[in-house]
């Protein structure tokens, strides 16, 4: 009987090895669950890096990148011997872009015995989740939580640029390539995301030359009908329009400027990105758009290249720059715990002294950025780069 | 020119709220009872749309069609299986319910078509207008939208007054009790307005995702609850006033979007609904409710 069980269970271990080779999307769950055992089994201290983002919901865009980026790291590090001779396990629960649900998934995280946050996605669950992980002095490491407060603990670091770094960019960038002098914002009053980095291009702004023409916000609850706001900024005669808004939003706008017979340059930041990947979109819409990304996957060195081939090859589509953060993320978590010489029987709160301390010691040459470096504060230091869709894709500008 | 043309939005925007408001009102009127599983419907309406047209490749006519039929079917079934069974029950059990079925259908929606936004491609084929010199456009879609909600108004009407249909669900709505007792099929005539309102929503849902192209399962909820607060501006179970209150409630949403602030839209929507419900408690033209002792 006994040996009856054991060979079912093999039959049944077969049977999920070639699930793992067949598909790539169930390939993760299968493969997380075999390493754990055999981990387990082997009773040699491994890793555990936790990842939360929004797979599912009008987010998804984002947190699918960051999770498939993160695991693409995760198996090249793996690959290559692991972090200070440990292996590393990677677990990304769904959000779906709500503070509540981030949180629930951190302490579902926590249970499992993660040691090392990188996360959440976006920034209103990420500022939810900072507070947890201050308090567990856990280490977290966001891709892409840009919002100012996600980063306010000492625990708290981020691969992208936060809001206001990035309307300042924005800014300067429109202003110093002379793009318009004439300018309309659209933003999102009720998310801090948009409201963050309208205010700053509009400080920024001034010093710039460019004329802000009209400045129209909307809110959670009403953001399907754009027309008076693309009406006024008609009027006023915008050259350019400033959308630091979410890619769902901006498809809105440009589908009801098109009708409008509005056409002015539209100038977006990483919210943006995830435009060409909606459903049934016609992309021709988005023909001319301009967004500030510090990844561009038609970039042609070496590091890029080698990451858009394979991430393409594991998951057939182009990453999105949410893909590139969280494989920085990963490598500089890896960074980090080899510089503060840490060990998976460490305590999550020892993990995190060390890390912190080494965190601003570190340089990493990422697919954002080369040489990117942290301060005390938990901003990274690196050049900003813009990229401009031309028939349905980013170029590089 | 400017003005027109936020005017005109206004009124095509009032209009989406005015069909959907139709359905709420009928259902009201009809069977005292807020169903707020409507804004769901036609969010289900658009999907079937989605589907028959943009993925399956029909005609746009016969996806209407598809999705008239699918939401009416949807609709009764939801009459008969969730609110039938609680027709003796207190209001407030019902208005659960009812908000039960609305996360229901949101949730199944999540389930089977996922929460990616789709972008819808519209139905209509009518061209733009172009005025004066093409300062003023006014789209196909804005033109399709307040045709039918005339049209959907003006047919709603006669339908109440010259068939024997709606003489009974005037009937019901006068008092239950008398209806049946006068030979009337109460249960009959109730599904027979939830397949009407589910129509409605059906068409509201295609007029909605054409003018604003994107489809998520959370598309019809906050035009639900817009349409909801027209129905009650206009004066709830009545027809003409969800008509006006949903057009008023599009055009002062558009105007003090455009004239005040884009911010305070919602706001400035709300309190002019607390301003008239102060004046007005049965709305601008709801009947005035006799208390019996």
């Amino acid at each position: 009987m006994k040996k009856f069980l054991s060979l079912a269970m093999a039959a049944m271990m077969a049977v999920s090895m070639t699930a793992c080779g067949s598909s790539s999307a169930p390939k993760d769950a299968s493969s997380d669950a075999a390493d754990k055992t055999s981990t387990e089994a082997s009773s040699d201290a491994t890793f555990k890096i936790g990842g939360i983002g929004p797979i599912t919901g009008g987010a998804a865009v984002y947190g699918l990148g960051v999770m498939n980026g993160a695991q693409l790291a995760v198996d090249e590090i793996n690959a290559a011997g692991g972090i200070n001779g440990y292996q590393v396990e990677f677990n990304f629960q769904d959000d779906e872009h709500d503070a509540e649900k981030s949180v629930n998934a951190y302490n579902a995280l926590k249970d499992w015995g993660m040691q090392a946050l990188m996360g959440t996605v976006t920034s209103t669950p990420c500022i939810a989740v900072a507070d947890k992980t201050a308090a567990d002095n856990m280490f977290q490491i966001t891709p892409s939580g840009s919002a100012v407060p996600c980063i306010a603990n000492d625990n708290a670091f981020r691969v992208c640029f936060s809001d206001p770094d990035q309307g300042a960019a924005s800014a300067k960038y429109i202003g110093e390539n002379k793009l318009a002098t004439k300018v309309a914002v659209i933003y999102d009053s009720s998310d801090v995301y948009s409201s963050g980095i309208y205010e700053k291009f509009a400080s920024e702004a001034a010093n710039q030359g460019i004329e802000i023409v009209a400045a129209e916000a909307f809110t959670a609850d009403s953001k399907t009908d754009f027309s008076v706001q693309l009406q006024k900024a008609k009027s006023a005669g915008a050259e350019m329009v400033f959308l630091p808004i979410y890619y769902t939003e901006a498809s809105l706008i440009l589908a009801q400027a098109a009708t409008l017979d509005f056409a002015p340059t539209f100038f977006g930041c990483d919210g943006l990105d995830g435009i060409l990947n909606v459903e049934k979109f016609d992309t021709s819409l988005a023909e001319g758009v301009m967004l500030l990304t510090p990844f561009a996957a038609d970039s042609q060195d070496e590091l890029t290249q080698k990451f858009v081939s394979a991430y393409k090859t594991a998951y057939n589509e182009t990453p999105n720059q949410f893909a590139a953060d969280a494989y920085d993320a990963i490598y500089a978590i890896k960074a980090a715990m080899e510089d503060g010489a840490v060990t998976p029987d460490m305590s999550v709160s020892d993990i995190c002294d060390a890390m912190k301390a080494s965190m601003v010691k570190i340089s990493v040459d990422g697919l954002t950025g080369l040489g990117m470096t942290w301060n005390e504060s938990g901003e990274p230091s690196k050049q900003p780069k813009a990229v401009k869709i031309v028939n349905g894709a980013y170029t590089a500008m | 020119m400017t003005f027109i043309s936020y005017l005109i939005n206004g009124i095509s925007l009032g209009s989406v709220y005015a069909i959907i408001a139709l359905g709420y009102t009928m259902v009201y009127g009809i069977a005292k009872m807020l169903n707020f599983a409507h804004g769901d419907i036609i969010m289900v309406g658009g999907f079937a749309v989605f589907l028959s047209v943009n993925s399956l490749g029909l005609p746009p006519l016969v996806g209407v069609l598809i999705a008239v039929i699918v939401c009416t079917a949807l609709g009764v079934t939801i009459e008969r299986v969730a609110y039938r069974s609680l027709r003796g029950a207190s209001p407030l059990a019902v208005l659960i319910t009812a908000i039960g079925v609305s996360y229901l259908l949101q949730n199944l929606a999540l389930l089977l078509f996922g929460a990616n936004t789709k972008s819808f491609s519209s139905v209509v084929t009518v061209p733009a207008i172009k005025l004066a010199e093409g300062q003023l456009t006014i789209s196909g879609e804005t033109i399709v939208t307040i045709l039918s909600c005339v049209v959907i108004m003006i047919g709603l009407t006669t339908f109440i007054r010259k068939t024997k249909a709606g003489q009974a669900m005037l009937a019901v709505s006068e008092d239950r009790g008398a209806a049946t007792l006068m030979g009337i099929n109460v249960n009959g005539t109730i599904a027979l307005t939830f397949a009407i309102g589910s129509a409605l929503a059906a068409v509201a849902g295609v007029l909605l995702c054409s003018a604003y192209p994107s489809l998520t399962p959370y598309t019809g909820a906050m035009p639900g609850i817009k349409a909801f607060v027209a129905a009650v501006f206009g004066g709830i179970g009545s027809i003409p006033g969800a008509m006006i209150g949903g057009i008023l409630l599009g055009i002062i949403e558009n105007l003090s979007k455009a004239y005040i602030s884009s911010q305070m839209a919602d706001a400035i929507v709300f309190g002019v609904l607390i301003i008239v419900l102060l004046v007005r408690p049965t709305g601008i033209l709801g009947k005035k409710i006799h208390e019996k002792v």
